[in-house]
Order: structure tokens, then sequence, then C-alpha cells
């Protein structure tokens, strides 16, 4: 399955895919009235320390503690792929508990939000990768 | 065709299927309820009180899951027997059902000690089912005075269930602290204030001596009234059933790694069992829905024949009360890290290990510590005092992350 892969060496550190990320799970067409006077909330997130930069999104694990964990049933595995539904999902965060990788975080609403690989806003590559200037983060078959 | 039997329709019993289903699409799974419902979230019952859930999409799994899984229920039925030479089970209407493999995911029960006039009160109610959620429920109205004995999770889910519907709700607890079993007496103290600044009113270290109808008197002296009473005292594991067939039954049915009991062909996941805790190095109960559906998954694989182990186990609670999110995992034992500036933070390390940690409001990226203890990364190969300060993976070398983030395998 095609997954989005760091390569941490090519990362400028430019948080263009923070700003993909949030753009297209809004409902906005326009990138600019998008993210206009807010603070976004993107699922995938840049870290840096000292000169080091790479993004973290899930990793749309083969065996994910999130899913195995949910309490309610709201995070389920889709043809590989992760999702959540936030109508079932009651904000418990056990699955921010569970994930090795911080990858789950909470949203604006209280339930929990992260990457579904745009499986349901767009089709095909992920709006991360696309916009990444730098290759630093592709989606690919490994 | 390999005939697989599952008491219980709870987590560890829907992981069972789910793990017998990856390796086995065709055996015969009968699940076995003495609730009525389709599988339901348990945890979820104070949020359907609340109002934030209902009973449609408090369902742990959809409607299709048993047929999609090729699954017989018996619901409202018990088990009443386990004959293990035979290898069937008795079910309350004296009918009986043989195995291959049989899977006790029977759960625990609310513990009532006995108290005094406890038979006097009518009005009295247990927090553990969807039934008992409902029956609780219709008890209720505005005027209630509501008086909860058990200052621990159910009992104060239930206080926040149950909230906005009642005059008042008075908790009391033998302990001093509330959630002491998840909390040290600092994080105790936050979450009791921020319960209290919603309603909420707390008599701890203190317990009911005797109980009339409509009042308990207190051993401190003092009475409350009340005309609704919750009992959420403690929990204990069901056993009885593996107990009276022979099996070996401490606090919870011993299971091993690979969740069979002492007796063959049966396996025991979930609340009912008694497992190790990696974090201290001893078996004990984990009453948890994670654990409970990752050892029903576990025993499902080897019911169905396919090796599994589960070693990962710990204690670890994600909890909130009217927004105030806690998270924490593991044993509160060795040094401690504090950060009390964003939140409420403790980490506790000994022996190059994360032993545990108790996260209060910024709850961030928690799975990263919780990783930690499970997997018993030694300490002084990360950058532990950046990750004290801020969870992520930039405090492992860049290998580990070529592996985590690269998918790069080694
Ligand atoms: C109010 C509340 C809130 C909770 N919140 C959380 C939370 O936030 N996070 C968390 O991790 N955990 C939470 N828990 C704990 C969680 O619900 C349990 O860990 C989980 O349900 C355990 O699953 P299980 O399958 O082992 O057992 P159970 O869910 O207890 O299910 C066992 C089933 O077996 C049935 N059964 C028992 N004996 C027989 C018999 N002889 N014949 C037929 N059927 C039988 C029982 O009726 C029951 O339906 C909460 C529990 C409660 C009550």
């Amino acid at each position: 399955m095609k997954r989005v892969y760091v390569n941490e060496k090519w990362c400028l550190g430019c948080h263009l895919c923070e700003y993909n990320c949030a753009f297209a799970n809004s409902d906005e067409t326009d990138m600019a009235r998008a993210l206009k006077d807010i603070k976004i909330h993107p699922n995938i997130q840049v870290e840096e320390n000292n000169g080091i930069y790479f993004a973290v999104s899930c990793r749309h694990c083969d065996e994910p503690l999130c899913v195995k964990g949910c309490i309610t049933g709201a995070l389920t595995i889709n043809d590989g792929v992760i999702t959540i539904d936030k109508n079932k999902c009651i904000g418990c965060y056990t699955c921010i508990l569970s994930c090795p990788f911080g990858a789950v975080a909470p949203s604006e609403e209280g339930v929990v939000q992260k990457c579904e690989l745009c499986m349901k806003t767009h089709d095909g590559i992920p709006k991360c990768v696309q916009g990444c200037p730098n290759a630093a983060i592709v989606f690919e078959e490994r | 065709m390999i005939k697989y039997v599952i008491i219980g329709n709870s987590a560890a019993a829907i992981g069972a299927v789910e793990g017998i289903r990856q390796v086995d699409k065709k055996g015969e799974i009968t699940i076995i309820s003495n609730e009525s419902h389709h599988t339901y979230s348990r945890p979820l019952i104070s949020y359907l009180l609340l109002g934030k859930t209902d009973e449609q999409r408090m369902k742990y799994r959809p409607d299709d899951f048993y047929e999609k899984n090729n699954c017989k229920t018996l619901f409202s039925k018990t088990v009443t027997n386990i004959d293990s030479k035979k290898k069937t089970v008795t079910l309350d209407d004296n009918t009986s059902i043989s195995y291959d493999k049989l899977l006790v995911s029977t759960g625990s029960s609310p513990f009532v000690p006995p108290m005094d006039g406890l038979d006097s009160v009518k009005n009295k109610f247990s927090f553990m089912t969807l039934d008992e959620a409902k029956a609780l429920d219709s008890a209720l109205t505005s005027d209630s005075k509501v008086l909860i004995v058990g200052a621990g999770l159910i009992g104060l889910k239930c206080a926040e269930g149950i909230h906005a519907k009642v005059a008042n709700i008075t908790v009391i607890d033998l302990a001093p602290n509330i959630l002491s079993s998840i909390l040290d007496t600092q994080g105790s103290a936050i979450v009791q204030k921020h319960l209290e600044s919603k309603g909420v009113v707390f008599k701890l270290g203190d317990s009911v001596q005797k109980f009339t109808e409509k009042t308990a008197l207190l051993k401190s002296g003092g009475t409350i009234d009340f005309d609704v009473l919750v009992l959420a005292v403690g929990v204990r594991p069901n056993t009885q059933l593996v107990k009276d067939a022979g099996g070996e039954v401490n606090r919870g049915i011993v299971i091993n790694e690979r969740m069979e009991t002492s007796i063959p062909d049966i396996y025991s996941a979930g609340d009912c069992t008694e497992g190790m805790d990696i974090s201290i190095g001893q078996n004990r109960i984990l009453a948890l829905l994670p654990n409970a559906y990752m050892q029903g998954e576990c025993a499902g694989k080897n019911m169905a024949g396919e090796a599994c182990v589960f070693d990962k186990a710990i204690p670890m609670n994600a909890i909130g009360f009217f927004g105030l999110h806690i998270i924490t995992a593991g044993t509160y034992d060795g040094e401690v890290y504090e950060d009390l500036h964003d939140g409420y933070k403790k980490l506790f390390y000994k022996d190059d290990l994360l032993k545990g940690y108790i996260l209060i409001e910024n709850i961030k990226k928690a799975g990263i510590y919780t990783s930690l203890i499970r997997e018993k990364t030694p300490l002084s190969t990360i950058d532990f005092t950046l990750i004290c300060e801020n969870p992520g993976l930039m405090a492992f070398g860049r290998e580990v992350r070529e592996e985590k983030l690269g998918g790069l395998k080694r």
C-alpha cells in the first residue's frame, strides 16, 4: 500500500505541508480564504529542533494500536487507510494515549482528527505530498 | 472445521472474532452473552446519559458485524457451566453447546461490600451495563439527590453523565483522594477541584456506616439525604466458570502470554483475566478496553492456530471529565520529572526506563511516552531531556526515524 514517507534530509522546514493539509481539510475552495487569520490544525506536523526538520503524519500502521484500542469503534481500517468516524468518536483520547508517533490529535470540536491520506477529500496523492517543494515527503509503496 | 465458542460479547470477544477471522474464515463461531444487545462500547454508557452519543452510535461494531464475520449469536443466555472433558458449555436454559476452542471473556461484575441497611434502599444502581445505565436514567428527575459510593473511574464517569439531569451529586469514598488508582495526590486534587467547580460534592476518607431508604449515616457522624444511590465501589473479575472447571484462578483467571488458561483449549481475555503488567513485571488485573481487545485478538489467533503472543500490557487510561483530559500510563515509581506550567505533567523513570506518566490538560502526543514504557526504550539511547519537555520523534536518533517515518525495515 502507498503511504506517506519522510526523506528527512530533504526537509526544509517550510511547513507548506501543514498549510496544504489544513486547506485540503477545510471546506473552502480558495487557499487564502481557508487559512486567513486562523490557527491551523493540520494532520501533518513538522517537528523542528537545532536545524533538523521532518514532517510527521499517521503511518497507517499494519497493526494500529489506535484502532485496536479505540473504545468506541470510531477508528477503523478501510483498505489499509486508518479513518476516523467523527460521528462515533466521543473524544476520550485513548488513541492519543496509544499512538507511538503522536499522529492523532484533538480537533477543535473535541473529537480526534488524523491523516486519512486525503481519501475522504481528494483522490490520488495526498495534498501535503503534492505541495512539498523538495520531495521531503513522498507517497509511495515501500 | 473448528468450532469456536466465545462467552461474552464485548471488547475481548470482538477482538477474538477479528483475530480468528484473520486466520480462519470458515470455522463456526458462536457468541454467547447474557446481555441482550448488539455489541456496544461499555465506556460509552455515561456518554449516552450525557447525550453525547446514542444507542446506534455507541455500537462497538457495525450492525452487520456478526453477519459479515459469520458468527452465530446467543443473547440473553448465561453460561452456567464448562465441562472441559466433554468440551461443552451449558446454558441457563439447559442446552449444551460443544466447542473445539473456547474463549472465556466474561468481564467483571460490580463488587458490593456488605453495608448495613443497604437492603432498605430501593433506588439503587450499579453502573456497568447499558441496561443499568438506562434503569438509572429512568429513575432520575431534575430534583434527584444522587449519592455515588466510589470516587473511581466508573463512579466519576457516572457523575459526569448524570450531572445535568439532577439536582445534586455527592460522591463518597474511603480513600482520601479521588481516582486513586490512576492519579497521585497532587493530580487528583486538580481533578477534584475541577469536578467541584461543576457542583459535584465530595466526602472523602469517609464511608457509609448505615443506610436507611433515603439517608446514609456516615462514619464521620454526618448524614447525607439522597433519593438515588449508585454503587461504584469496585469490580471483580468473573472467574467462577473457569474456577469450577478446575482452571487456575487468582484474583483473575490466570493466562499465559498466548492467552491460554491452565485448561487445554480454553482461552481467556479481558477484564476477567490476570496478565503480566510489563511496567512492574508482575501479574495483575488490567481492566481496560484496549487491553481486552488486544488480548482477545491474540487469543483468537491462537485459537485458530496461528501462534501469537501479547506481552505488551501496561496500565493506561485516557479519561476526561467536563472537558478536562487526563492520560496516564505505567507505574509511578522512580525519579520524577515534572512540569506544572502547561497543565500537569509528571514522568516517572528508573533504571534507564520510563516507568509511568501522568498528564492532565495538555495530553498532546502522549502515545510517545506510552511507547517508551511499552517498548522499554533505554532512556540513554534518546534525548531524554528533550522528550521530557516535548514528546516527539526528535528525541530519537536519525536511524530510528528512518525506520519509523521512512519505512526502512532493518
Ligand atoms: C462506566 C464505565 C466506563 C469505562 N471507561 C473506560 C475507559 O474510558 N477506558 C477504558 O479503557 N476502559 C473503560 N472501562 C472499562 C471497559 O469497559 C472494560 O475494560 C471492557 O469493557 C472489558 O471488556 P471485556 O470484553 O473484557 O468484558 P466486558 O465488557 O465486561 O464484557 C463481558 C461480557 O460477558 C458477559 N458475561 C459474563 N459472564 C457471562 C456468562 N456466564 N454467560 C454469558 N455472558 C456472560 C457480560 O454480561 C458482559 O456482557 C469502563 C467501564 C465502565 C463500566
